[in-house]
């Protein structure tokens, strides 16, 4: 299980973090990946609205086609709290792949696509912590590059409206418990951008523990790069296995049956490694785990 | 010659770049900030103990001592090293040049640095030094290589390093020690954090590589 | 004007450099294991300190500051070098540094000489060019050493002989040192190395070294060091050589107070070093009589015009970026075919060759950014791989390359809606050849990378905007 609760109000230092540093599984490690994650979480927790919202839903290029469960997956979570979601249909891509490979000036339109399509929304929910730290790392960047004032105050505006998926809950809408039901033993992978980028800290483990029936196992290094990194996996395949297999290791022992994030950029890299070598263990968006209820278990 | 054209062009060449930058016309000219601690919080007790479980994580030795009892002291750790030296020769100490005469200990045999060769440094049993600061969060002690603190390799190539350090010359961080140093920037200066070590063989640490392989500190209270 | 890197031009792409590597099961064990040793320790020291953020921008600001008038600091530090007695040398590049070098030891007709570890030294192959003048390096740093006797190349910029371990240390130093019985405990290695250097220290009269800082204020210079080989070189001989980039300066004597604070603990994971050597030119009585800093710039001066990446040159070296490299993990250094491994490495050695070589290195990251959430000077360095990717993309590659191709076509279907949703149905539909039981287990071409390892799950039939039109249709 998820423990060492009392460091939870530790402030922001990089001191718990390593204090437990796992050089070796063993008894004086645990609390190690809950307290890289305490000193990762934001510094500012705003409190929800509670109103009724309605909620751009940003689905991502690759969620679009690969893995249309997990959007469903948030239309029937954020419906059944009450809220609207739309989603746009001119939507495309954040422009990252693009972006991060060194085509910038592809990704330049992708971005003023994403801009003119949600600068009106309420709210964005995107489900995939390294877009959104593409839109908030980079956008206003590019916006500057392209010398363009009226994208570059575009993109401050639209920013404080973008939110990944496990901010929207915790701190738009103010849940921790989102009444989900998921009798299964899970682990956390958090990716790096989560981490590193957003700094979601542990964001999404406060969703999971409210989650009825679930079993939560820690994973180890739960900080080292899965050695997914777009097309890094491609252009450097052999390296990307070796991280690979050194993650798979440390999921494998968690004895979970569903490894969990809240990218499937990562879950698609770990999820295939698994399912080469039969491991047995699936892979899931954090939103199917919270769209799951007793009801939808049962059925 | 060469050195001008080679000089000229690497300024050039940096003039160009900067200027090519986008910050190159406008670089910041307003006081940088410091938000680090420059002041340490510690009580003059607290900080010499600090800076003696610092020095002892180090492996060096540390004798608490008072101005009536050093010479004493002194004495002791000399014979207690004697005692395990099993060199041909009777062992034999340096003491830098401008070491306080009254601190040293009668019963040894003492020879001044100005008197020694290499070849004495590299046979002696130590050498006997004081210094200028200490810093107590990184277990430090500084020498500016003035009176009493010895040239700069009369404290590198003897086995054992004794350093004689009066309580009042600890600080709690290093910036406060850079104040200290202040007038003393174009000193010869030379930080010393325990004895030498290395860890380039599967990280494990080694005491002494090239430089002193013990240190002994006396911390002489007021 | 050759800019030159160690034998990075000539070296591998790092992808098939990595392959042997990937297969040397003892050295990934070795580098493993040395580098979660130092991360820990790094993290502990760093974590001690309540003001560690704050020192990394004090840090960062005074070397952004130093970079932008880099000019006017050489200078001063050059007056105030000279003023006490020291001699300034200026090195267009690798080879003119080492002509001046060459030329200085053998004004002291010296056949041999002491090296203090240097890693620009390594960049401008400077052993090398020594010894066809037939004059003799000996390294004295105990990991220069073992590589040097080893006929091995530094792995690490702190820890150069990281992918080694006891045994293999071993192996070097009975032959090299003709000891047949020596053990192959830490202490028995480390024995050896000082008695086979003590006589060196004490006979041979000329230091070769580098630099950790060169304050412009003063003049003077400042190494880190842990095992006192340093202090040996730069107090016993009568002639000390040291070779610095130009932008190991900063401005102020007072400036130290924050370097030494976070360098130590970064490298080492030490709260101190054993030894910090500060001097100001030649001290009468007490160390070398000549003294000579050669001021490299190597590829230097052109990157302080890049805004993105001109923080490339704030680094001080720790190597902190190396060790939690998730990359550096599974390779090691020589990977990265260049003096500088990691992610440093990736940055700094394509930049110095203006992008002419090493071009595969801006690559070689996943950028998860655990590199800059280390780095003591804060130096962003995903930021800058990406943007050296993208510099490499439009100044080097031909636009016609299968990737450039592939990435416009796919940039030209997310530029428009209808465009997508054709895509979308061609990927499900052409998929099918591919797929058996829902899964795809071997792909064409370059994606055959992805397949190698991983299995794909197919792509499902229905995209989430097919379904969202099913179920939402008129919703907006």
């Amino acid at each position: 299980m998820v423990q060492a609760r009392s460091i939870l109000s530790s402030p922001h230092s990089e001191f718990q973090i390593v204090i437990c540093f796992p050089l070796k599984l063993g008894p004086a490690i645990l609390g190690f990946p809950v307290a890289y994650l305490v000193a990762h979480r934001p510094k500012t927790i705003r409190d929800g609205d509670g109103d009724k919202l309605r909620i751009s839903l940003f689905i991502t290029c690759y969620n679009d086609l690969l893995f249309p469960e997990t959007g469903k997956s948030i239309v029937r979570l954020l419906e059944r709290l009450g809220h609207t979601v739309e989603f746009p249909m001119e939507q495309t891509c954040c422009g990252q792949m693009h972006y991060n490979t060194g085509y910038q000036e592809e990704a330049l339109p992708l971005m003023q696509r994403f801009v003119d399509v949600f600068r009106d929304s309420e709210s964005v929910c995107i489900p995939s912590s390294s877009c959104v730290a593409m839109i908030r790392d980079h956008y206003p960047k590019m916006a500057a590059a392209a010398g363009d004032a009226y994208l570059i105050r575009t993109v401050e505006e639209l920013l404080p409206r973008v939110f990944e998926f496990s901010e929207l809950l915790v701190h738009k809408l103010g849940l921790e418990d989102v009444g989900a039901y998921y009798p299964h033993r899970v682990t956390y992978h958090a990716s790096c951008h989560s981490l590193r980028g957003l700094h979601l800290g542990d964001l999404p483990l406060r969703l999971l523990r409210k989650v009825r029936g679930i079993e939560l196992v820690e994973l180890a290094n739960v900080d080292r790069c899965c050695g997914f990194g777009g097309t890094f996996a491609v252009k450097n395949g052999d390296v990307s296995a070796a991280m690979l297999a050194e993650k798979m290791r440390d999921v494998e022992v968690t004895g979970a049956e569903v490894c969990t994030a809240v990218d499937n950029s990562c879950l698609m890299h770990i999820q295939g490694g698994l399912h080469q070598r039969r491991a047995g263990i699936r892979t899931v968006h954090l939103a199917e785990i919270l769209a799951s209820t007793e009801e939808v278990a049962s059925a | 010659m060469a050195q001008n054209e080679a000089r000229d062009a690497i300024l050039a060449r940096i003039r160009s770049s900067i200027k090519q930058s986008r910050i190159g016309f406008d670089p910041p000219s307003a006081p940088m900030e410091r938000n680090y601690q420059r002041l340490g919080s510690r009580d003059s007790k607290e900080r010499v103990e600090l800076f003696a479980e610092r020095l002892r994580e180090y492996d060096a030795r540390v004798t608490f001592t008072t101005p009536p009892d050093l010479c004493d002291s002194i004495g002791q750790v000399m014979g207690k090293v004697q005692s395990h030296t099993q060199a041909p020769r009777a062992p034999f100490w340096i003491v830098a040049d401008g070491f306080p005469a009254g601190w040293l200990p009668s019963q040894q045999s003492i020879r001044w640095e100005s008197s020694a060769t290499v070849d004495d440094l590299n046979r002696c049993a130590g050498v006997l030094t004081i210094c200028s600061v200490g810093i107590a969060i990184t277990g430090t002690i500084v020498l500016q290589h003035g009176q009493g603190e010895g040239k700069r390799q009369t404290t590198l190539i003897p086995d054992r390093h004794l350093c004689v350090i009066r309580t009042a010359q600890i600080v709690e961080t290093v910036p406060e020690a850079f104040d200290r140093l202040a007038t003393a920037a174009t000193h010869p200066l030379t930080f010393i954090s325990g004895p030498s070590a290395t860890a380039d063989i599967e990280m494990t640490r080694i005491r002494g590589v090239h430089g002193p392989r013990q240190l002994d500190v006396f911390l002489l209270g007021e | 004007m050759t800019v030159r890197v160690g034998d990075s031009a000539s070296a591998p792409s790092f992808q098939k450099a990595a392959l042997p590597l990937l297969d040397d099961s003892q050295l990934r064990k070795n580098v493993r294991h040395a580098t979660e040793v130092i991360q820990r320790k790094r993290a502990l020291v760093a974590g001690e300190l309540p003001d560690w953020q704050a020192l990394r921008d004090a840090a960062s600001a005074i070397k952004e500051r130093t970079l932008l008038r880099l000019d006017e600091y050489l200078l001063q530090f050059e007056a105030a070098c000279t003023a006490a007695g020291g001699r300034v040398h200026w090195a267009r590049d690798a080879e003119e540094a080492n002509r001046i070098v060459i030329d200085l030891v053998r004004e002291q007709d010296a056949a041999e000489v002491l090296k203090i570890k240097t890693m620009t030294s390594d960049e401008t192959g400077l052993n090398r060019a020594l010894e066809e003048r037939g004059i003799h390096p000996h390294e004295t740093d105990l990991a220069e050493l073992i590589v040097q006797l080893g006929k091995d190349r530094p792995s690490h910029i702190v820890v150069p002989a990281l992918h080694k371990n006891r045994s293999q240390v071993r192996e070097i130093f009975r032959e090299q040192m003709h000891l047949p019985n020596l053990g192959d405990s830490p202490q028995d290695l480390t024995d050896a190395a000082r008695r086979y250097l003590r006589e060196r220290f004490l006979r041979v009269k000329t230091a070769i070294g580098g630099a950790n800082f060169l304050i412009a204020e003063t003049g003077s210079v400042c190494i880190v060091e842990s095992e006192g080989n340093g202090r040996m070189c730069l107090t016993m001989p009568d002639t000390l050589i040291l070779l610095a980039g130009i932008e190991k300066i900063i401005p102020t004597f007072r400036d130290l107070e924050v370097f030494l604070q976070l360098l130590p603990r970064s490298a080492t994971g030490e709260r101190m070093n054993p030894y910090n050597s500060i001097w100001t030119g030649v001290h009468p009585g007490d160390g070398p009589r000549n003294f000579h800093v050669v001021l490299l710039d190597n590829g230097r001066s052109p990157i302080l015009a890049d805004d993105e990446a001109r923080q490339t040159l704030q680094c001080i070296r720790c190597g902190a970026c190396l060790n939690t490299c998730p990359v550096y993990r599974q390779t090691g250094g020589h990977a990265y075919g260049s003096t500088y491994a990691g992610p440093i490495g990736a940055i700094l050695t394509p930049q110095l060759q203006n992008l002419q070589h090493a071009q595969s290195l801006p690559y070689a990251s996943s950028l998860c950014g655990a590199c800059y959430e280390v780095c003591p000077v804060k130096i962003n360095i995903p930021e800058v791989l990406i943007h050296l990717r993208g510099r490499i993309t439009r100044e080097q590659h031909s636009s016609l390359k299968p990737e450039a191709l592939g990435m416009r076509i796919v940039a030209s279907v997310f530029r428009s809606r209808r465009r997508l949703e054709t895509a979308h149905r061609l990927a499900q539909l052409g998929q099918k050849p591919f797929v058996s039981d829902g899964w795809i287990r071997r792909l064409p071409g370059e994606l055959s990378a992805w397949t190698n390892v991983r299995d794909l799950r197919a792509i499902p039939k229905q995209s989430f905007r097919q379904w969202w039109k099913e179920t939402h249709h008129g919703a907006k």
